[in-house]
């Protein structure tokens, strides 16, 4: 894997094909700056982990790739993002479309108050599939590439709510992948989980990674460690450091890395 | 006494004695509605007590009660009926003054169609002034011939409700239309020629059946002479009677049979003597149909609404607001929406609509009087602060993440509300629905004044064109109660049916919400949704 890493690490840039392209990203929140003229690029493919303590702006970044920020009120954004090759904060685009190509997970699993087999056809449906063959399909294929179907084929049409709490992120990111988008969002995933859920869902993205270009925050460094294969710190809105993950935790370039992975501060 | 505190066990007593208490009330009130209403459909046993003083009194003993004053004297009331012939159906008798107590067989308790009840003994059944049989043969002869009035009855009812009561319409309908074209200035020509012309034809085979009325009344001869108390000889004639019964000569199989043949009645058949007798079913019509259209009516209107308040609208200061002011709205007395129904929906709307529709049939109001439209809204409007409400807890009660997962998932803000919030909402919008029908079906002070009646001519809904006649009064079990137990001329005998029509009411407004209970229940178990 050729990578080349910027000396000043805030504007690394990866010799890989990248997906989502980062440009001088700035966001305020009202008068606050959550976010600091942030650049990176993210590789098509590759698990990508945001590391930091908390409001940092990880999170805030991950929502500025799907645009959900756009439903805070007060936000202003400065920079570029190009998904695909494409500006998404372009004015002439529809923020459901973006969506659908940007995926998203969040921190607290939040399935529809319906059965197991609506959840997953939701974003289809929304699409405008309507044969009920295709949907059968689609969930099939969406609940097995989110390792769900052996333990839920027998009660499709039970209520989502009835499901285990690691279960129900699965569901999650079966819903989330049945629309087939190219990159997956993923907010703390496993927060809420026991370490038995965790490991299902860290495998899980190991082998979703084959598919999606897959970006997660986590407060978790060993789970960066396990799962990423590019790591971002960011501190205080600053994207300090980013690249190859094995090389960000054996050998930091920035002393602020070393300190808040070897757990002087976070 | 500390420790005792301490252990928590006096606040659990305090909470259960709340609870108890509270239960006790409720359950005492319902064991009087029910005592009262469910004794008067039996067939009561009739004594014929003889007094010191030589008199005879016949009927069925209504109360014992203690003299007031005295030690141990009781005084019993008897229910005597035969209004016409004694003026009152009650009479106080000491017991200490009846000499012998009987129960004879032979007593028959008449339901007929005027002055209530009528008790006594069959001596003769007359056709004209020919006595046809008397004494024992009364009785069988009587029996024989009751058939026959009741199907005269149904024919002559028919007559007036149907042949009669058509023509009736539709010259009203041509009277109209004489009149459309007169506001217009048309006086004369062929359009008004041709209406005249159908007006008199009308006018023909309304008299040929008039005469028809005329000749099946006049074979109305037969009559029943009943003798009562005191040698008072009553000549009833059979068209009035509606049914005879011996109480005293039924046995408990009987006695039940009576029992829910009176319940029946009393569900299905129109009040007659000022209310006081017969059935309430215009009245149970009027009260679901009325609360039905205010659900139709407060539904989406109460839910649309809350849907700004929570899930469109900025919260701040000005949501808040409102939102206080939709809480208030239901601390306003239910008079005051009545007034306003009256000011607004009748004479407002009600009298544009007249101006615009019915002009013709001015200064006759149609829609600009009370009505079960009317009523209906008003009663919407009385209940909307409650569906709000219930919504908007609903609505809060939604994690903010199910409708960003929707958001995520590239479905609009529209597409989130209709497929992922309105189901989710549901059962609380149902429970919304279920308060609101509780306490549309119990109001009574502003159906007074926006369209319920003493008696309504005819239902809301019939065979006359449009079918549904939202501008037409009606009744209801409420004002019914109230119209029975305060209004009306005979409180004595009038008692019983008001518990009965309270027990009624009861009954509807359990079965509307069970239904509505039964639907939200089945929604909660298919989304496994939390008591929201």
């Amino acid at each position: 894997m050729a990578v080349t890493l910027n000396p000043h690490a805030t504007t690394a840039s990866i010799m890989e094909t990248p997906m989502v392209e980062i440009e001088r990203l700035s966001l305020w929140y009202g008068a606050k700056q959550a976010l600091k003229n942030v650049s990176m690029a993210v590789p098509k493919h590759r698990v990508t982990a945001y590391i930091g303590p908390s409001g940092c702006g990880k999170s805030t970044l991950l929502r500025c790739l799907n645009r959900m920020n756009d439903l805070v009120d007060g936000v202003r954004i400065e920079g570029a993002i190009r998904v695909g090759g494409a500006d998404i904060y372009e004015p002439t685009l529809d923020v459901t479309e973006l969506r659908k190509r940007v995926g998203m997970v969040f921190q607290k699993s939040n399935p529809f108050p319906k059965s197991i087999f609506e959840n997953v056809a939701y974003g289809p449906r929304i699409l405008g599939v309507r044969s009920r063959t295709d949907l059968e399909g689609m969930v099939e294929r969406s609940l097995r590439a989110a390792a769900l179907w052996d333990e839920v084929s027998d009660r499709l049409h039970d209520s989502a709510l009835g499901l285990s709490g690691g279960q129900q992120q699965r569901l999650c990111i079966a819903r989330a992948i049945a629309v087939e988008p190219d990159v997956l969002l993923m907010d703390e995933p496993c927060s809420a989980l026991d370490p038995i859920a965790t490991a299902r869902i860290e495998e899980l993205m190991l082998k979703l990674k084959n598919s999606f270009t897959i970006i997660i925050v986590t407060h978790n460094m060993q789970q960066a460690a396990r799962v990423s294969d590019y790591t971002g710190f960011l501190l205080l809105g600053e994207l300090v450091e980013f690249g190859v993950t094995r090389q960000l935790f054996t050998n930091p370039r920035d002393t602020r890395t070393e300190d808040y992975i070897t757990g002087r501060f976070g | 006494m500390k420790r005792l505190w301490r252990s928590g066990e006096p606040f659990i007593w305090l909470t259960g004695g709340a609870l108890a208490t509270a239960l006790i009330m409720v359950v005492g009130l319902l064991a009087i509605i029910v005592v009262n209403a469910a004794g008067f459909f039996w067939p009561a046993e009739v004594l014929r007590l003889t007094l010191k003083d030589g008199s005879v009194l016949t009927g069925s003993v209504a109360a014992r009660e203690r003299i007031p004053g005295a030690h141990d004297v009781w005084r019993l009331k008897m229910n005597v009926a035969n209004r016409d012939l004694y003026g009152a159906d009650f009479v106080w008798v000491d017991e200490a003054s009846v000499t012998r107590r009987q129960r004879p067989a032979d007593v028959a308790v008449i339901e007929r169609s005027e002055w209530g009840r009528l008790i006594g003994t069959l001596t003769a059944v007359k056709d004209g002034d020919t006595v046809v049989a008397a004494g024992d043969a009364a009785w069988p002869e009587l029996e024989r011939r009751l058939p026959g009035v009741a199907a005269l009855r149904a024919e002559i009812r028919s007559l007036e409700k149907g042949a009669i009561g058509s023509i009736n319409d539709e010259q009203e309908t041509i009277r109209l239309a004489l009149r459309r074209l007169e506001t217009r200035g048309t006086t004369r020509g062929p359009d008004v020629d041709g209406l005249r012309a159908r007006l008199a034809g009308l006018q023909a085979r309304y008299a040929a059946e008039e005469a028809r009325l005329a000749g099946l009344r006049a074979t109305q001869t037969a009559s029943v002479v009943v003798t009562a108390d005191g040698s008072k000889a009553k000549d009833l004639p059979l068209a009035q009677i509606l049914d005879v019964s011996f109480p005293n000569t039924m046995g408990p199989l009987t006695k039940v049979a009576r029992y829910a043949g009176g319940v029946w009645d009393f569900v299905t058949d129109a009040p007659r003597e000022a209310n006081t007798e017969g059935g309430v079913s215009p009245a149970i019509f009027g009260t679901v149909m009325m609360v039905v259209i205010m659900s139709i009516l407060v539904t989406p209107l109460g839910v649309l609404a809350a849907f700004y308040l929570r899930e469109y609208a900025r919260q701040g200061a000005l949501v808040s607001a409102v939102r206080i002011a939709v809480n208030n709205l239901a601390g306003v007395p239910s008079i005051v929406f009545g007034v306003f129904g009256v000011a607004f929906f009748i004479y407002g709307v009600g009298g544009v609509i007249d101006r615009l529709f019915f002009a013709e049939a001015l200064p006759t109001p149609t829609f600009g009087t009370g009505g079960i439209l009317w009523a209906s809204l008003t009663l919407a409007l009385l209940t909307i602060p409650v569906v709000i409400v219930a919504t908007e807890e609903g609505l809060a009660a939604i994690p903010g993440g199910t409708r960003e997962a929707s958001l995520a998932l590239g479905a609009t803000k529209l597409e989130t509300t209709v497929k992922v919030v309105l189901p989710a909402v549901m059962p609380s919008i149902l429970t919304g629905l279920i308060l609101a029908m509780a306490r549309a079906a119990g109001e009574v002070a502003p159906l007074m004044i926006t369209g319920v009646v003493k008696l309504a001519p005819s239902l809301p809904i019939d065979g006359v064109w449009p079918f549904v006649h939202l501008e037409r009064k009606f009744m209801h079990l409420g004002f019914h109660i109230y119209d029975v137990g305060f209004q009306s001329p005979n409180v004595d005998a009038a008692r019983p049916m008001v518990f009965a029509t309270t027990l009624l009411l009861l009954a509807i407004v359990v079965l509307l919400n069970l239904f509505a209970i039964a639907t939200r229940n089945r929604l909660r178990r298919k989304y496994a949704m939390s008591a929201v």
